[in-house]
């Protein structure tokens, strides 16, 4: 199978794996125990820890280990609010959000806080000045994603950063997309609070990490032992840190090559599919987006059947539309981007990763040319668009 | 999510086309589930002897306007009329609850067709 949704999940990287089966067997040890089989465990998490942080230019006190993205961004938005709501009720974010962060930012309007939802441009991509023009005095969060999960745009993080900073803002990114594909600096980037997710870049699923910035006080949303500095109780999830760690490490060892080898074989995917197929387009900035996705729109077809026919030819991708998941409206990020309706079912993503071949791109090509003729001869939509 | 059989019609859908000059045709579609669906009859002594679609949409739409037109072909207009979308999705031996209702519009696609006929029929006499 050539596997082209990395940014659903990614494989978990044998070397990965390796350093986390002692963990899952033999070293089995309750890390807050002060028997040497709980130290090798502390020491194992202390040690991920650091090459977290290492990732992202942080400081090893400043990351919480979590259950994964999706916890991360609960956390930092929900803590934020819970915390500070004496000093305001008003957040902002923007439109093309994961729903980690969406369906958080809406629930919280329905706790009597106030959210403002910034748009985006053609690209893809929030406006700075947007961001400045929404401050009021009773803002009390940013929360702005890194790069976006459905077509890979990046935003201006460290500019707003610089903005929420200036104002004693508390600014969150959501970076789970971002993090081991693409340089991330949390000092660079001026954030508060930045969230991780391991499955994303070659790590086990269900572990991820919350990057706090010392300083940067959270109201904890479960509450237990003292684990996680108390922000985040629980008994640690050992095997899966070490995993979380391990994947950190090999993506900070391997950014450049990795950046290098997928921006080649993206291009060269975009330019076959825009050169090859007649109507074909690729949603977001040409440039400004991870170097690992191609976001592609063809007139007259839907994209679940486009993905179901990639599938019987042995290719796993994804799409935008609604009708693959469990809602039948049409991508909110793509009705962002101002597409029609019917042109945003026809999207296709696909997310490379280090296992794709050079040659699977030109096989990926044909495949793709192959299913969106077969599609348009069913289209009356493609009918219509000859006769005009 | 789909059975094989929805699956065999989504990959070999019977009956693709249009029907230059059909007795009648039926247009449904909702832009924002994704799906449209234009379903072609040829009729002689009120018996479907021929019927084409043509469908934008997700697999679901494909396959419930494929057996739709085997559903029809060869009966009398005013059976295939009684073809319901639970007869369809039954036909498919079932379809995903999300798509029972937005992507299950070839029997509706059907009935607009044969409507059609009948309006033309009685314009004729
Ligand atoms: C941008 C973004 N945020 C959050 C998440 C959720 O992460 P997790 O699956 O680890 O909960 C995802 C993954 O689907 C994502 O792409």
């Amino acid at each position: 199978m050539i596997y082209m949704d990395n940014s659903a999940t990614s494989h978990l990287d044998p070397e990965v794996l390796r350093e986390m089966e002692p963990f899952l067997k033999e070293e089995f040890g309750n890390a807050s125990t002060f028997y040497s089989l709980g130290r090798n465990a502390r020491k194992a998490l202390e040690i991920a820890r650091e090459n977290v942080a290492a990732l992202i230019g942080a400081s090893p006190q400043e990351i919480i280990f979590t259950s994964g993205g999706t916890e991360s961004d609960n956390m930092a938005i929900k803590g934020t609010a819970y915390k500070w709501k004496s000093k305001g009720k008003h957040i902002i974010t923007s439109v093309i959000e994961h729903p980690a962060v969406r369906e958080t930012c809406k629930y919280l309007e329905t706790q009597g806080f106030e959210v403002t939802y910034l748009p985006v441009y053609e690209e893809g991509i929030v406006s700075v000045s947007d961001v400045e023009a929404a401050i009021r005095d009773d803002t009390i969060l940013i929360t702005i994603m890194h790069a976006n999960n459905e077509i890979g745009t990046i935003q201006p993080i460290a500019e707003i950063g610089k903005i929420a900073r200036e104002k004693g803002i508390y600014f969150h990114s959501d970076a789970v997309q971002s993090v081991g594909k693409i340089p991330v600096d949390v000092i660079e980037l001026n954030v508060d609070l930045l969230s991780i997710s391991a499955h994303k870049l070659n790590g086990p699923k269900g572990i991820g990490a919350l990057y706090v910035r010392k300083g940067i006080i959270l109201e904890p949303l479960i509450h237990g032992g003292g684990h996680e500095r108390g922000i985040r109780p629980g008994t640690e999830n050992v095997p899966s840190i070490v995993g979380l760690g391990k994947a950190c490490s090999l993506a900070s060892t391997h950014m450049d090559e990795n950046i290098a080898y997928l921006t080649q074989l993206r291009d060269s995917l975009i330019n076959g599919i825009l050169e090859n197929i007649e109507e074909s387009y690729l949603n977001g900035d040409r440039n400004n987006r991870l170097p690992n996705n191609a976001h592609f729109r063809f007139t007259g077809i839907e994209g679940e059947s486009l993905v179901l026919h990639l599938d019987s030819k042995n290719i796993a991708a994804s799409t935008g539309s609604a009708c693959s998941s469990k809602n039948l409206e049409p991508s909110h990020v793509l009705m962002a981007l101002g597409l029609e309706e019917v042109a945003a079912h026809g999207s296709l993503r696909l997310t490379l990763g280090k296992e794709n071949k050079p040659e699977d791109i030109p096989y990926t090509i044909t495949s793709i040319k192959e299913a969106v003729e077969t599609l348009r001869k069913l289209s009356p939509l493609w009918c219509s668009a000859e006769n005009l | 999510m789909y059975t094989d059989k929805v699956m065999d019609h989504f990959s070999n859908p019977r009956n693709v086309g249009d029907i230059p000059d059909a007795s009648g045709e039926g247009t449904v579609g909702n832009p924002t589930c994704g799906d449209l669906m234009t379903i072609y009859i040829k009729v002689k002594d009120d018996v479907i002897e021929d019927i084409k679609f043509k469908t934008f949409g997700c697999g679901a739409a494909i396959a419930t306007s494929s057996m739709v037109t085997e559903l029809a072909m060869g009966k009398n207009v005013d059976e295939a009329l009684k073809i319901t979308r639970n007869d369809v999705a039954d036909a498919l031996e079932g379809l995903p609850p999300v798509k029972m209702h937005c992507s299950n519009l070839a029997a509706d696609a059907l009935q607009a067709a044969i409507e059609d006929y009948k309006k033309k029929q009685a314009e004729k006499e």
